[in-house]
């Protein structure tokens, strides 16, 4: 039997980045909320902690801190004509699975996404006329520009903690920056990280190359710091466990340990962890719900939690699920073109070298999140003209390290044998005396791409399993073969005694290795109805009182990590709502 | 039966058949040989250590013999068994994760494609106890022996047939995917933190000079940029 809760202001769904920064937020404007998160609360203090959390094989290989496979998963398929099969276990990407999200096991790396990005269809097709897109490449305009997320930027930044050097303060070009990032107000609350040997060769042989090359941006905090709203952080100790792992010195920016503890301070909010939430519940009219329903994981008692407001911010993948769902917007057909829910999945692409250098010590297993020089001279930079290479889209490149633990990380120059004594005296001659370039690549919405219900397999709750169709598609396969090109040449010039060299990924994408927990669209933002689910302020076109947070609201996928974007479209909305939507609850904009 | 042969599947079948002999052989088995060998070369080994908790007889020598194939003694570091990678293996095979820990195991079951990832429907368990019979059953077949008796070149034949998928398994087990468990246990056998059972003495992190858990590079990092870092490994055990 379903027993129902008394209603309260605000219900939560999912308790991460997004999650975290709305809990904060409007508690504080005076909303009653109650957040809904299917993991357990842990704190650094004593589950980030020393000696435990340093455990290659719990962390990085057994996923204890990500979503439990064998409870919920997705099925998938490269394309329509293929039967989708479940994931069984996890592997490409890794949603995190606890209080706080996957913003406990995420590296920092934080960047602003720009105009290129949000005018995506409109720049393209002014510069190279609308046959340059190709006809099954559904990318769109995102409805909202950098110059209204640029505080929201700057707020999640100095929350986060992120380390960096500006590039362009309002329009002046800084030194040591990026210099094609878009204008920000002010610097990095922190200056950039030290930099490591892999980074400064890279950035040496990328400035030798006429490549504009510039310490990664990243929530590992440079120094300690306190931020805006109190939270203190302790200065990043390089300690080469960050991706996959909590931060013992709370030196990354996460919210366990920034919004989500004053949430908890604030009377206003209540926590209910071990709580999956199954279905948004709508009203009989279907214009608003009215609120959502759970199962207490630890006793299986089920619950209906009435809200005036449901605000979907649990993991990109399963907001777009918990819409379908739920019925609510109109499921995306790849065939006729029609409806949005699941339409525009998109991922990420990539390739990478390795160089061995004989003699040169990295100590790879010193390295902070971000201990990468970057350039964005193939990304967002106008003056890389397109046209000759005949791909939408781009890709940063980068020189050095994250996490390069020994299960997972032990390079070997190509044609070295995979076991004996020679293997081993290769391991142990190179695991310290090789570096890696690699490429973050952009995916372009494509109309196969794309989220739907499983017909066959369900999950722990009876419900359909989420099913993906993806894969990469010939626009970035030369994107691909470009960076190869770029990595390569940079990897040559710097004469490493032996160098695996980057290939262009061509072969169909696969569950299996990681290859990033960048997951994005299936509830994109936009300016109407017919081709988006919500509007630029993340309001749901078909019921005003549902806001999707993450980056599922994401059209397409550029190169640069979500993070950045998603951390403050979730601030952009919280001031939506405090500052309009409470005092006059109708959709933001009209459809 | 030579001296070198001389394996403990033998005396305890032997014990087992023996009936009234059984009470006299067994004192001769505990400790077994192996933990006796281990005690010479690697040092403080608990007797609670040596032993399976999942690997049957056969089991065990197999991935005895595997893990001294692909780790062999040099030097660069002890053999496989010296750094407890049978033991890693035993233990995860054992515990939550050989149970099938995190894996959807609904149905219904079918291979798809490679990009579709793993599809058995078994626990990392169940397949690996299926691959290991399937190995002997194709050494036997080809060579008359099981894995653990082959010469080393034979050996050799074998895993280069297991990596390769040249060998195909006459259950209908996937190969690659055995393979690529296998190789994965091993990895883990030899790099994992030493409370999970492998990585003994911490002499696989040794082998690439990792320092495990040490956690503060604050200063090192520009101290030793570029720089050998001297390390001591430290496991999670000695910081607790």
């Amino acid at each position: 039997m379903t027993i129902k809760l008394k209603e309260v202001d605000v219900v939560i769904v999912g308790l991460g980045w997004t999650g975290g920064i709305l809990a904060k937020e409007l508690t504080e404007a005076g909303l009653k909320v109650v957040a809904l998160e299917r993991g357990a609360l842990r704190s650094s203090e004593s589950d980030y902690s020393l000696p435990n959390i340093r455990d290659e094989l719990r962390y990085v290989v057994r996923h204890d801190l990500m979503q439990n496979t064998a409870r919920d998963t997705i099925t998938v398929r490269n394309n329509p004509t293929q039967e989708a099969l479940p994931m069984r276990r996890l592997g490409s990407f890794l949603p995190g699975e606890v209080v706080g999200g996957s913003g406990v096991h995420w590296s920092g790396h934080t960047w602003r996404w720009t105009d290129m990005e949000f005018n995506i269809r409109s720049n393209y097709e002014t510069r190279y006329g609308k046959k340059f897109i190709p006809d099954d490449m559904t990318i769109q305009d995102w409805g909202i520009s950098y110059a209204e997320l640029e505080p929201y930027y700057d707020k999640f930044e100095y929350t986060a903690a992120v380390s960096g050097k500006a590039g362009n303060i309002n329009g002046q070009i800084q030194a040591g920056g990026n210099p094609f990032e878009a204008s920000r107000a002010r610097e990095y609350p922190l200056p950039p990280l030290t930099p490591i040997l892999a980074s400064e060769m890279f950035s040496v042989a990328a400035r030798n190359a006429g490549y504009h090359p510039f310490p990664r941006p990243s929530a590992n905090a440079s120094q300690p710091y306190t931020n805006p709203d109190g939270s203190k952080y302790g200065g990043c100790q390089y300690c080469g466990y960050c991706q996959r792992f909590g931060c013992e010195a709370n030196a990354k920016g996460s919210p366990h340990m920034t919004v989500i503890p004053i949430a908890m301070r604030n009377p206003n909010f209540e926590l209910r962890t071990h709580s999956w939430v199954t279905k948004v519940l709508k009203d009989s009219d279907g214009k608003r719900v009215t609120g959502v329903a759970y199962t207490n994981l630890l006793n299986g008692d089920e619950f209906e939690q009435p809200a005036s407001m449901v605000l979907l911010c649990a993991y990109a993948i399963n907001n777009v699920h918990l819409m379908l769902l739920s019925g609510i917007g109109q499921p995306y057909d790849p065939v006729a073109q029609k409806g949005v829910i699941g339409k525009n999945y998109c991922y990420q692409t990539g390739a990478g070298a390795t160089l061995f250098f004989e003699g040169k010590f990295f100590n790879p297993f010193m390295s902070a999140g971000g201990s990468n020089a970057t350039i964005d001279d193939f990304n967002i930079n106008w003056a890389f003209d397109r046209a000759p290479h005949d791909f939408v889209g781009a890709y940063n490149v980068s020189g050095g390290f994250n996490t390069a633990l020994p299960i997972g990380y032990r390079p070997l120059p190509s044609g070295t044998p995979q076991w004996g004594s020679e293997w081993k005296r290769a391991t142990a001659k190179w695991y310290q005396t090789a570096m890696t370039i690699g490429a973050s690549g952009s995916v372009m919405a494509n109309r196969y791409n794309c989220y739907d219900l499983d017909p066959t397999y369900r999950n722990a709750f009876g419900q359909p399993l989420m099913r993906m169709t993806f894969d990469y598609k010939a626009n970035e396969h030369k994107m691909g073969r470009h960076a190869a090109q770029v990595i390569n040449d940079i990897a040559k010039s710097m004469n490493p005694t032996k160098l695996n060299p980057a290939t262009a990924r061509t072969d169909p994408w696969t569950v299996v290795p990681y290859q990033s927990t960048h997951n994005t669209g299936g509830t994109i933002m936009g300016t109407n109805p017919r081709d988006s689910a919500l509007n630029k302020y993340l309001q749901s076109w078909d019921c005003h009182n549902l806001f999707v947070v993450g980056a599922n609201v994401f059209p397409h996928n550029a190169s640069y990590n979500p993070t950045g974007p998603v951390g403050a479209l979730a601030y952009w909305t919280a001031d939506a709502i405090k500052n309009r939507y409470v005092k006059s609850p109708q959709p933001l904009v009209p459809a | 039966m030579t001296k070198q042969k001389f394996d403990r599947r033998d005396i305890l079948k032997s014990a087992v058949v023996g009936g009234a002999a059984v009470a006299s052989t067994a004192a001769t088995v505990t400790p077994n040989p192996t933990a006796l060998a281990q005690q010479t070369t690697a040092a403080p080994t608990t007797s609670e250590a040596a032993g399976y908790a999942f690997l049957n007889l056969e089991e065990a020598a197999f991935v005895e013999a595997v893990v001294d194939h692909i780790v062999p003694a040099d030097e660069v570091s002890p053999k496989g068994t010296d750094l407890g990678v049978n033991i890693y293996i035993d233990r995860a095979l054992a515990g939550a994760w050989g149970k099938g820990e995190r894996l959807y195991m609904q149905g219904p079951w079918k291979q798809g494609v490679p990009s579709q990832g793993y599809q058995l429907p078994l626990t990392p368990a169940q397949l690996y106890r299926a691959g290991i019979e399937a190995t002997n059953v194709h050494c036997r077949k080809t060579y008359g022996k099981s894995f653990d008796r082959l010469e080393p070149t034979q050996r050799e034949e074998v895993l280069i047939g297991l990596s390769t998928s040249k060998i195909k398994f006459e259950n209908g087990l996937p190969v690659r995917v055995f393979w690529t468990t296998l190789y994965q246990t091993i990895i883990e056998g030899m790099y994992s933190d030493p409370i999970y059972g492998g990585n003994r003495n911490k002499a696989g992190w040794a082998i690439i000079g990792f320092p495990g858990v040490i956690a503060v590079h604050r200063d090192n990092v520009e101290k030793y940029r570029g720089k050998p870092f001297p390390s001591k490994p430290i496991g999670i055990s000695d910081m607790s």
